[in-house]
C-alpha cells in the first residue's frame, strides 16, 4: 500500500538525524583516541613499529569503507559475537576514522619545528612526556582546520552503515521510500538533511584555515570523497 | 566459533572475482576522464566573468562536497526517473560517479589556476598569443601539472567509492562478489578477497599516476 508523503514522514527523516550523528560521533571519539596512537607509532624511532603503522593506513586508505564494514560485520560474526549493525558501524568506522586522522595528525606533528623536540630535551622531558606537553599543544592549532574537514567525511561516511542494516538517516530514507514511493522528494530532503549537517562544518574548516595560513603551513587538505 | 575458512571456494570463482576488478577499473577509467573533464568545465566557471555562472558552479560544488555519495547514486537511480530521465544502473553508477568526481576535480583545477602567476599570462598576451592558446599552454596545462598529484589520489577516491554503486546493481567487482555470496554464502573470504582486489588496485593507480607525473610532467619541465 502506498502512503502519501506527509508531513509525518518528513519528521522521521528528521529524527533519524540523531542517529547518523550519534554513529558519526562514536566514530570520531574512537577514531581519534586509535588515531593519535597510530600518528604517534608512525612517527616511532622504531622501524617495526613505523612501519605496522604505515601498513595499517595503506591497507584502510586502499579499500573502500563498503568492505571494511562488511568485513567487521561478518567477521565479528566469525568470532562468535551475534552480527550485530550498531557494533559493526561503530567499529568500522572507527577504523576507518582513525587511518584518516592519523596521518592528517602525523602531518601536523611533523610540522612542529624540530627545535621544539630539542627543547623538550633540554627540559629533561623524555619523548612521550616532550610530545604531550611541548609537541602536541603546538600541533593541535595546525591540526584543528584538517580534522574539522574530516568530520565531514566521517559524517557523509555513516550513510554506508545503512548498507549493513543500521538504521539511520539514509535507511530511514529507503523505508519511507518504500512506503511512498516519492524517491526525488525523500533523497532530495534527506541531501538537504546531510547538507545542513556538513555544510557548517566545511565552511568552519575552510575559515581556520584561512586564519592560520599567513602563520604556519597547513598540511594539505585530503580532499577526500 | 570453529569456523572453517574456505578459500577453495574463491579460487573456483577467481575468473567471476578478476572480471569484476575488471568492471571496476573501466568504470573508474571512464569516470576519472569525464569527471576531470567536468573539473576543467568547472573551474573555468569558477572563474567567469558572469556572477550567475560563479554561483551555479559554487552551488554544485558545495552541494556534491556536502552530501554523501551513496545519497547522490539513489538521487541519481530512483529519483531522476520521476523527471523523466530513466537509467539503467551500469548508466545512472556512471553519471553520479562523474557527478560526484567533477565537483571534487573543479575545486582541484580551480586551485592550479589559481596558482599560477598573473605575470606569465601577461608573458603570453607579450608574445601574441590568442585567449584560447594563453589558457591552454599558460594557465591549464601548467596548472594541470601543479595539481596532479591531487587529482590522482581523488581519482583513486572515487575508484574506491564506486563499490557503493553495487547497492543499486551495477556492474563492478562488489556487486559481482554479491551476487557469488548470494550463492554460497561464503561472505568473510569473498570480503577478504574482494578487499584485497581493491587495495592491489589502488597500489596499481598510486604507480601509475606517479609514472605518469614522472614521465610526461617533470620531462615537460626539464625541456622547457
Amino acid at each position: 500500500m502506498i502512503r502519501e508523503f506527509t508531513l509525518g514522514e518528513a519528521w522521521f527523516l528528521v529524527e533519524a538525524v540523531r542517529w547518523t550523528v550519534l554513529l558519526a560521533a562514536l566514530a570520531f571519539v574512537g577514531g581519534s583516541v586509535m588515531g593519535l596512537m597510530i600518528a604517534v607509532l608512525r612517527i616511532s624511532k622504531r622501524p617495526p613499529l613505523r612501519a605496522a603503522a604505515i601498513v595499517y593506513i595503506k591497507v584502510f586508505q586502499g579499500t573502500p569503507l563498503l568492505m571494511q564494514l562488511y568485513l567487521v560485520y561478518f567477521g565479528a560474526n566469525l568470532l562468535g559475537l551475534q552480527a550485530n549493525a550498531w557494533l559493526a558501524a561503530a567499529l568500522g568506522l572507527t577504523f576507518y576514522t582513525s587511518a584518516f586522522l592519523g596521518e592528517i595528525w602525523r602531518g601536523c606533528i611533523q610540522a612542529v619545528p624540530r627545535g621544539q623536540w630539542d627543547g623538550a630535551q633540554a627540559l629533561a622531558l623524555g619523548p612521550l612526556l616532550g610530545l604531550r606537553l611541548v609537541i602536541l599543544p603546538q600541533a593541535l592549532r595546525i591540526a584543528i582546520p584538517p580534522t574539522v574537514g574530516f568530520m565531514v567525511q566521517v559524517l557523509k561516511g555513516t550513510s554506508l552503515a545503512s548498507i549493513i542494516g543500521f538504521t539511520e538517516l539514509t535507511r530511514a530514507a529507503q523505508m519511507v521510500n518504500n512506503a511512498t514511493f516519492r524517491p526525488f522528494i525523500v533523497y532530495g530532503l534527506v541531501a538537504l538533511l546531510y547538507f545542513l549537517l556538513c555544510w557548517p562544518l566545511s565552511a568552519y574548516s575552510r575559515r581556520l584555515e584561512r586564519q592560520l595560513d599567513p602563520v604556519h603551513l597547513a598540511p594539505k587538505k585530503l580532499a577526500v570523497q | 566459533m570453529g569456523y572453517v575458512f574456505q578459500f577453495g571456494t574463491v579460487w573456483q570463482e577467481h575468473d567471476r572475482l578478476l572480471l569484476g576488478a575488471w568492471l571496476t577499473l573501466r568504470l573508474s577509467a571512464i569516470t576519472m576522464v569525464l569527471g576531470l573533464a567536468v573539473g576543467i568545465l568547472g573551474a573555468v566557471g569558477r572563474s567567469s566573468r558572469s556572477r550567475v555562472v560563479r554561483a551555479i558552479v559554487h552551488g554544485y560544488v558545495e552541494a556534491v562536497r556536502n552530501t554523501p555519495f551513496l545519497v547522490q547514486l539513489l538521487l541519481v537511480y530512483l529519483g531522476l526517473p520521476s523527471l523523466g530521465l530513466r537509467l539503467t544502473p551500469d548508466q545512472a553508477a556512471l553519471l553520479a560517479m562523474v557527478v560526484n568526481l567533477g565537483a571534487y576535480a573543479t575545486e582541484i583545477v580551480r586551485a592550479g589556476i589559481e596558482a599560477v602567476p598573473s605575470g606569465q599570462i601577461e608573458a603570453g598576451r607579450a608574445l601574441g598569443l590568442r585567449p584560447h592558446q594563453i589558457f591552454r599552454f599558460v594557465v591549464l596545462l601548467p596548472a594541470l601539472r601543479t595539481v596532479f598529484p591531487a587529482l590522482g589520489s581523488q581519482f583513486i577516491l572515487v575508484m574506491l567509492a564506486s563499490s557503493v554503486v553495487s547497492v543499486i546493481s551495477a556492474e563492478e567487482l562488489t556487486a559481482v562478489t554479491d551476487t557469488i555470496i548470494a550463492r554460497n554464502f561464503r561472505s568473510f573470504e569473498f570480503y577478504l578477497v574482494a578487499t584485497g582486489l581493491y587495495l592491489a588496485m589502488s597500489l596499481a593507480f598510486q604507480g601509475v599516476f606517479a609514472l605518469i607525473d614522472r614521465i610526461l610532467f617533470h620531462r615537460w619541465s626539464t625541456h622547457t
